[in-house]
């Protein structure tokens, strides 16, 4: 037996390809699902209790049940209800709508640890609700679940290997190619494993450096 | 064609249902005692050992659980074992638990205070006595939360093992839905089995923590 | 309670007008009626026991408590505590100094002190930080208008803390407990700025355990005692010849 990484690697096109949907698909995920997961934990720390009540539904149903299940229900079963989807376009929902609720949690622990006398100065200093909340509120909480936060977006990143399952042309779905057609599954299988091991080192490196320069300061 | 009544979609998912829970145990157990393993060897073994132990971790930790299934599937092939898809499915998960389960517990162990081991040296307690007497259980303690919440994610990770043909609730119900074409009832289906068995664990775990806390 | 002759100042000269003002957490009632006129350029120092509601009075003044009963106005103004737009326009003219500093952790001292001007009166930048670093040169500060406040000691928090406050050009300064979180040698550093503020005509409202600064600044001091105005009148006064046996309580304990 021998390993035989060149057919792989002579891939190269078709994988970096791949790669970049992963990247794209990432990026896009790790915008919207913040954003959503934010949203969502405001609601649930002050939100009236019939939307608390909504949001901790969607956050413990999602918490509890695979990604893969999430994955095939909006790209299979939702166009049974005519929401017909791309597989691309489903894998970026999926994607959104998983994150969001690990960040909710997230985020909400964060916004709950505030001092109140933060609020207060920012009360006295006369800005209004929003102004608190953007300026005086996230900033820090951010800070304090940055770590968290970048795990979980790992995690998402990792996770979206299984969108090649609906045949969206990420890097696994290119991994899979790759192997069927050279038969050299197990180097394939390497090779792909490297890329996502160093594209989880660089994502973490690039979140690290993001967080303190563009979102939380310092 | 045969017609599939509601009771044949729910006795089959039901029968899958059984592998769900049974590579859940297999993972978990089994990850749990390689993973225990290697928080020892952590503990005690030289800093080469330490260092891999590290790689290791980080590289199921790094890397997407579906490529390590197919690592595992056809690397056994490959290396000229014969092998079933549960028993890859087997290996594959109780490797990622150990992995995840290693770094859990030895944030527990490391949770305790450093004065914990200096008072239990101090009583002329061999390393042994003293993990055993007085560091593990406390770390215990601290390490159950987080492991029962751990559950949870192995009880989802095994739903990947459908793509390398292994028959649970996620394969089962690709199958029927294949069969039936109906797959916002199937799916919607698993997805609330799938719920079932989790949420208790979720339920559980935050109660400890919580419980833990005060 | 004792009639004090400054306690009668006419209502339309007054700055602060407090009538009848009740607050209620729970079943406690922590001020019980309170009436203090306060006039432009007063200051004022409470003092009593913890629990004689004298900070909660002060958090009415800016609408961090609602209010039960009673009315509460500044410049004329009532407060509406239901009323969001009315209670930040009136902010915007009543600064509020707080023992914990509460300083914003993620800006600098200079960002600190712009923030409200730029965000409240949509201030330009370059002139909300010449305005800044005007403010920090006049606490003492000028040199650290790129420091974060965890790289400042409590001190210098604290004047950051004022230099922010001043910067919405407030009529009203109030001040609770400003130097009760700060080691005793860096207690100075912030009264000697308060007390520059007061010199130069600012509206103090001070709730303070500093006596010999209360005695030295004040124009007028309010001893609070279960929720009411106890006793008040000029420093000297008060300190020297208390009327009442709670006030000569309250002053023989180590203060």
């Amino acid at each position: 037996m021998t390993l035989d990484f060149s057919v792989a690697l002579k891939q190269w096109p078709l994988l970096l390809d791949g790669l970049l949907l992963t990247v794209f698909l990432t990026l896009l995920a790790a915008v919207f699902g913040t954003v959503l997961g934010i949203a969502c934990g405001v609601i649930r720390s002050k939100g009236p209790r019939w939307a608390r009540w909504l949001i901790g539904a969607y956050v413990e149903l999602i918490r509890n049940t695979p990604f893969i299940i999430q994955l095939f229900f909006i790209f299979f079963g939702l166009p049974g209800l005519g929401l017909k989807m791309t597989a691309l376009t489903a894998a970026i929902l999926a994607n959104v709508v998983n994150l969001g609720a690990y960040v909710s949690e997230i985020a909400r622990s964060g916004i709950e640890a505030t001092p109140n006398g933060q609020i207060e100065a920012a009360e006295s200093l006369a800005l209004d609700r929003w102004q608190i909340f953007t300026r005086v509120i996230l900033p820090p909480a951010l800070k304090r679940v940055w770590p968290a936060l970048v795990g979980q977006m790992v995690i998402i990143m990792l996770g979206s290997a299984v969108c090649s399952q609906i045949s969206a042309e990420e890097l696994s779905y290119a991994a899979n190619q790759i192997a069927s057609n050279s038969f050299r599954n197990f180097e394939t299988y390497i090779v792909v494993a490297a890329l996502y091991l160093l594209l989880s080192i660089a994502l973490r490196r690039l979140l690290n450096w993001v967080g303190p320069h563009f979102i939380f300061g310092r | 064609m045969y017609e599939f009544t509601l009771w044949d979609i729910a006795r089959n998912l039901l029968l899958a249902a059984r592998w769900t829970v049974g590579l859940s145990l297999i993972a978990f157990i089994g990850g749990g005692l390689v993973g225990g393993g290697l928080v020892v060897l952590r503990l005690t073994g030289t800093r080469t050992l330490r260092r891999l132990i590290m790689l290791y971790v980080q590289l199921f930790q790094g890397t997407p659980l579906l490529l390590q299934l197919f690592l595992v599937y056809f690397g056994l092939s490959m290396f000229g074992i014969e092998t079933t898809a549960l028993v890859a499915a087997s290996i594959c998960l109780t490797l990622y638990a150990s992995a995840y389960l290693s770094e859990i517990w030895r944030g527990s162990v490391e949770s305790i205070d450093r004065g914990q081991w200096e008072a239990a040296s101090s009583l002329a307690l061999s390393f042994g006595e003293q993990l055993r007497h007085v560091i593990l259980p406390q770390a215990l303690r601290a390490a159950i939360a987080p492991t029962v919440g751990f559950m949870v994610q192995v009880v989802k990770a095994t739903a990947l093992t459908s793509v390398i043909g292994f028959v649970e609730m996620t394969r089962a119900g690709q199958i029927i839905t294949n069969a039936t074409f109906q797959p916002f009832f199937i799916y919607g289906s698993v997805a609330l089995m799938y719920f079932a068995l989790c949420f208790p664990l979720s339920l559980y775990s935050r109660r400890l923590e919580h419980k833990l806390r005060r | 309670m004792t009639p004090s002759p400054h306690n009668d100042i006419p209502a339309a000269f007054a700055l602060v007008d407090i009538r009848g003002l009740r607050k209620r957490f729970g079943d406690n009632e922590v001020l019980k009626g309170v009436d203090l006129q306060i006039a432009r350029k007063e200051v004022v120092c409470i003092i009593g026991k913890s629990g004689s509601g004298k900070s909660t009075l002060l958090r009415c003044l800016n609408g961090l408590e609602p209010l039960q009963e009673g009315s509460v106005s500044v410049d004329g103004q009532p407060i509406r505590p239901d009323n969001r737009q009315a209670l930040r326009e009136l902010r915007q003219n009543v600064g509020m100094i707080f023992q914990g500093f509460n300083l914003f952790p993620h800006l600098t001292a200079g960002q600190n002190v712009m923030l409200a001007p730029r965000l409240v009166q949509k201030t330009s930048g370059a002139d909300a930080e010449r305005h800044a670093r005007k403010l920090l040169a006049r606490v003492g500060l000028a040199e650290r208008f790129d420091y974060y406040p965890d790289q400042l000691s409590g001190g210098q928090q604290q004047r950051v803390a004022i230099a922010r406050s001043l910067a919405m050009n407030p009529q009203v300064l109030l001040c609770d407990e400003i130097t009760s979180a700060l080691d005793p040698e860096l207690v100075g550093e912030v009264l000697q700025v308060v007390e520059g503020l007061a010199a130069e005509g600012m509206t103090l409202i001070m709730v303070t355990h500093e006596m010999a600064f209360a005695r030295r600044v004040s124009d007028r001091v309010i001893f609070m005692h279960q929720g009411q105005v106890h006793e008040s009148g000029p420093p000297q006064a008060l300190f020297d010849n208390p009327q009442t046996i709670e006030l000569r309580r309250f002053l023989s304990l180590d203060h």
